[in-house]
């Protein structure tokens, strides 16, 4: 019998199950790469003794069967143990603690901005004129398609260096934050406000819309209150994808920022092969990728009432069917 | 008539009856430039408080964007003009944004077909009927919830504590109506538009809509009823225009334009309505059709164009092993809460070659589940269906698999049975080639014979769906379904969606094919008027079950079973069209009270 709890309970069982492939991936990759991983532990520009390679080869069990190896890292995983840092001599779960705050408060903003910007964006031009609508579609495409780290690069060049509005680099309080935040913000809101107009302008043609207009509901309100909710739907959903996308954006711009934080880490862990500390950023993004769909599919039925009485697995809600009625149009 | 000026409307007299709206010449056009298309010329229409005007055609004809324009929501394509506009006395050709937002929902309400999407569906049926109290401030925030709940029972919606909180998926289609005529009429506007509001519902609940219609009118509310369905507006309007191609062709008295009508479309519509009188006609005219997007006829011998209806056919005789037999056939779904509802019980039914046997019933009464017991796609639970004197339901698929192609089905939406992206040759194509017919000339030859027995033409073939009008589209689905040569045609509310006179085509077709092949038809419909006019036995199903069947002619003349002659009771407009017999229908039996005075029962 579908209640609303064996929904929840099937969508957070779908993220274990999620989360658990992601794991394998990373161990399959990650082992799949090639050389030597004592080499990783020892580092680079460092040639080990024969007696100092068994010994690393030993202690990581790096000898026994990969199967082996997977089975005790996954049991280690479990138990909470990320691993240490082969580059850092500390216990990964260290290492992300204190990157994970900076990321978090660039990721959060970042996605607040994009929304509050789509928002505003689509609802000033759903249902106007071409030019109108031309215009800031134009706009939101160039800010998609512009690379983010050049975006940066001039923000920087111009805000910081040129006029001094906002500090250069670092982490230090909100104005470093604003800068790097609306450089990752920009290319998300120009995606969401393409989707949201759309499906608000969709949302215009249904014909619930003329019932409202004959009540003499004002245009502003016909919009934020009827139209608005059922084009959120879609964006919600693809929403789920941009927190999950955001990581990915973060290593450059924490880069062209020269900001702390798990982006950095992680493009370092790469280049030296720091295989547990790629493994558990890779394993986090995947967590939060789940934790943000898992929230979308919470989301969803509340915004709409026929997804809480049949729990589907699909979240778009099916489109009413319109009779194809002859009007000239 | 008055200057547009603010004459106090008292001034003229109150015995005057000030129409409550009143437009002269009104032309509205879409698109610009050489592309502008005049969508209405010339109209000209008022209604008083209390009447109730009719505007009657189909569609394409301009009654929608009639409507709209008179609540200047013709749209932001449309260009509107008018010699004069009156709105309550007062000139609406100066209305700004802001005197428009006060006339609507306030002055004139409006009532859109099919609540389902007319609805936000996405609010509760409280928020949609509180929406009009709220935007014109008609009573105190406080008292809204209450008067919420007094408009849906007003309504006639049982229980409105309970569906005042629901959502509009959550209500049946008739409650779901209602909610929209309570929000409608929630800021008690002097002028109700209604635009087609009991299409797609059933009898009993549309006979419910219209008398709630009929009460507010007693009350003193002008009504501007758009309907396509002649039997409907016989029943409610005081007077008709009947729309054609933008232009009213005629206007005048109801009765007089119904039973008297002057104008040729105006009789070529009434004639086109099916019912028991029809049977063995042609609902639709010769060659000489009068609409020139739908293609011309196959030649028929026998038929006079010159007159409206054609000679009465001559029914097939029937052989005497029957091609269908469902005996005690019974199916239960598991709902979604986990109950288990017994969807069709004890149904048993044969139909013989070339015969056409009805099944009527309201919706969720089983008709559809019956229907697919017979097609095999649902196994019964008890009982067993019997194909050309083989068993049916107890065949494995593998084996009922070849067989299949003999009995075929066509649906009240044929555009959701296509592909979109595939042509009309293909969609044709395909069907052909599940009976072996090769790719090539012999495909391509077979199916330009198919599009010309169903009255298409060859250049079809490169037709996609969605650019077919919906006579055409149904067209297009009996040619595929005849394609495979079936013996057994089942038709799901094959005609619901089309307008009279392409429904008159389509059932023409119909009785064509039975004729010249011997086609069986399972006749599905909600539209006792059609079946009527086309079955020769009926089954009349109710919870699941048949409730009563026999010959057609017998059981709409004598019906036996109670809820039968509710479903005809409710039926409006039977003394409809020229030469109709002006007796009125019988007082209800005891049952029928039960549905029809259902506001002074649950109030």
């Amino acid at each position: 019998m579908p209640t609303f709890a064996g929904y929840v309970a099937r969508r957070l069982l779908a993220g274990v199950v999620v989360l658990w492939g992601a794991a394998t991936v990373t161990f399959v990759a990650l082992h799949r790469v090639g050389g030597d991983p004592v080499d990783a532990v020892v580092g680079p520009g460092v040639s080990p003794t024969p007696s100092l390679r068994r010994q690393i080869t030993e202690e990581y069990g790096f000898d026994q069967p990969l199967i082996v190896q997977y089975g005790r890292w996954l049991g280690r995983l479990l138990g909470g143990d990320l691993g240490r840092s082969y580059q850092l001599g500390r216990p990964v779960s260290a290492v992300l603690a204190d990157q994970v705050r900076p990321t978090c408060a660039l990721a959060l903003s970042a996605v607040l901005l994009a929304g509050v910007l789509a928002v505003v964006t689509a609802l000033a031009t759903a249902g106007r004129g071409r030019l109108v609508r031309g215009l800031v579609s134009g706009a939101e495409l160039a800010v998609v398609s512009l690379p983010s780290f050049w975006v940066g690069l001039l923000a920087l060049t111009f805000l910081s260096f040129r006029w001094h509005l906002f500090p250069v680099a670092g982490d230090q309080g909100f104005a470093a934050l604003v800068l790097p935040a609306v450089t990752l913000a920009l290319p998300v809101a120009g995606v969401l406000a393409q989707v949201l107009r759309q499906s608000l302008d969709e949302a215009l043609t249904q014909p619930f819309v003329l019932t409202v207009r004959t009540r003499g509901v004002p245009e502003a309100l016909v919009l934020a209150r009827h139209a608005l909710r059922h084009a959120a739907i879609p964006v919600v959903t693809l929403a789920g994808w941009v927190v999950g996308s955001l990581l990915g954006g973060a290593v450059l711009i924490e880069t062209v920022f020269a900001r702390p934080g798990l982006g950095r880490v992680l493009l370092a862990a790469v280049g030296s092969r720091d295989t547990p500390v790629v493994a558990a950023i890779v394993l986090l993004s995947a967590a939060a990728f789940t934790c943000a769909n898992l929230l979308v599919d919470l989301v969803c039925p509340a915004l709409d009432p026929r997804l809480r009485t049949a729990p589907a697995t699909r979240r778009t809600p099916p489109m009413p069917v319109t009779v194809a009625k002859e009007t000239p149009a | 008539m008055t200057a547009p000026t603010r004459t106090e409307p008292a001034a003229t007299g109150r015995r005057a009856r000030t129409p409550l709206v009143e437009i002269a010449k009104l032309r509205v056009d879409f698109g610009t430039g050489g592309r502008r298309v005049r969508a209405v010329d010339a109209v000209d229409l008022s209604v008083a408080p209390g009447e109730c005007l009719a505007l009657v055609g189909e569609s394409g004809s301009g009654k929608s964007v009639t409507a709209r324009a008179l609540v200047g929501l013709a749209g932001p394509r449309a260009h509107v003009s008018c010699d004069r506009m009156l709105v309550d006395g007062r000139d609406a050709t100066r209305f700004d944004a802001r005197a428009w937002r006060g006339v609507r929902g306030r002055r004139i309400g409006f009532v859109l077909q099919d609540a389902l999407v007319s609805l936000d569906v996405l609010r509760t049926v409280g928020a949609e009927v509180a929406e009009p109290l709220r935007t014109h401030a008609v009573v105190p925030r406080g008292r809204v919830h209450t008067r919420v709940l007094d408009l849906l029972a007003d309504a006639g919606i049982p229980d409105p504590a309970r569906r005042v909180r629901q959502y509009p998926h959550q209500l049946s289609g008739g409650l779901r109506q209602r909610a929209l005529i309570a929000s409608a009429l929630a800021a008690e506007p002097a002028l109700l538009i209604a635009d087609e509001p009991t299409t797609a519902l059933d009898v009993t609940v549309q006979a419910q809509i219209l008398d709630l219609l009929a009460d507010k009118r007693a009350g003193g509310m002008g009504l501007l009823l758009i309907s396509h369905d002649l039997a409907v507006v016989s029943r409610v309007a005081d007077r008709v225009a009947v729309m054609r191609d933008g232009v009213i062709v005629e206007q005048g008295p109801a009765a007089r334009v119904l039973t008297q009508p002057e104008h040729p479309y105006t009789r070529l519509l009434l004639a086109a309505v099916p019912s028991g009188r029809t049977r063995g006609r042609r609902l639709s005219p010769g060659p000489d059709d009068t609409r020139p997007e739908e293609p011309t006829h196959t030649p028929r011998p026998g038929s006079d164009p010159t007159s409206v209806t054609g000679p009465r056919r001559t029914r097939p005789a029937h052989r005497d092993t029957p091609l269908v037999e469902a005996h005690a056939v019974g199916r239960s779904f598991t709902d979604a809460d986990g109950s288990v509802r017994d969807a069709v019980r004890e149904f048993a039914v044969t139909i013989h070659p070339g015969e056409a046997v009805g099944l009527v019933g309201e919706s969720g009464s089983g008709k559809t589940t019956a229907a697919r017991l017979l097609l095999g796609l649902v196994t019964p639970d008890t009982g067993t269906v019997r194909f050309d004197g083989r068993p049916w339901s107890t065949m494995p698929e593998r084996a009922r698999r070849p067989l299949r192609r003999r009995l075929q089905v066509i649906t009240q939406d044929p555009l959701g049975s296509f592909d979109p992206r595939w042509s009309v040759g293909r969609l044709l194509g395909e069907a052909l080639g599940t009976v072996g017919v090769r790719r090539g000339a012999a495909r391509r030859e077979r199916t330009v014979d198919l599009l010309l027995r169903v009255g298409l033409a060859a250049d079809h073939l490169g037709r996609r769906p969605a650019t077919l009008s919906g006579g055409q589209r149904q067209r297009v689905a009996i040619a595929r379904a005849l394609a495979t040569e079936p013996q057994v045609l089942v038709c799901d509310e094959p005609v619901s969606a089309l307008d009279v006179s392409v429904q008159a085509q389509v059932l023409d077709l119909l009785a064509d094919l039975r004729e010249s092949h011997g086609l069986a038809l399972l006749f599905i419909s909600h539209d006792l008027g059609v079946v009527h006019h086309v079955c020769d036995r009926v089954l009349v199903m109710h919870d699941g079950r048949v409730v009563e069947q026999g010959d057609v002619d017998r059981v709409f003349a004598d019906p036996e079973h109670a809820y039968t002659r509710t479903l005809l009771h409710a039926l409006p407009g039977r003394d409809l069209g020229p030469g109709a017999s002006p007796a009125p229908p019988p007082p209800p039996p005891g049952v029928a009270a039960d549905f029809l005075s259902f506001r002074r029962t649950d109030r």
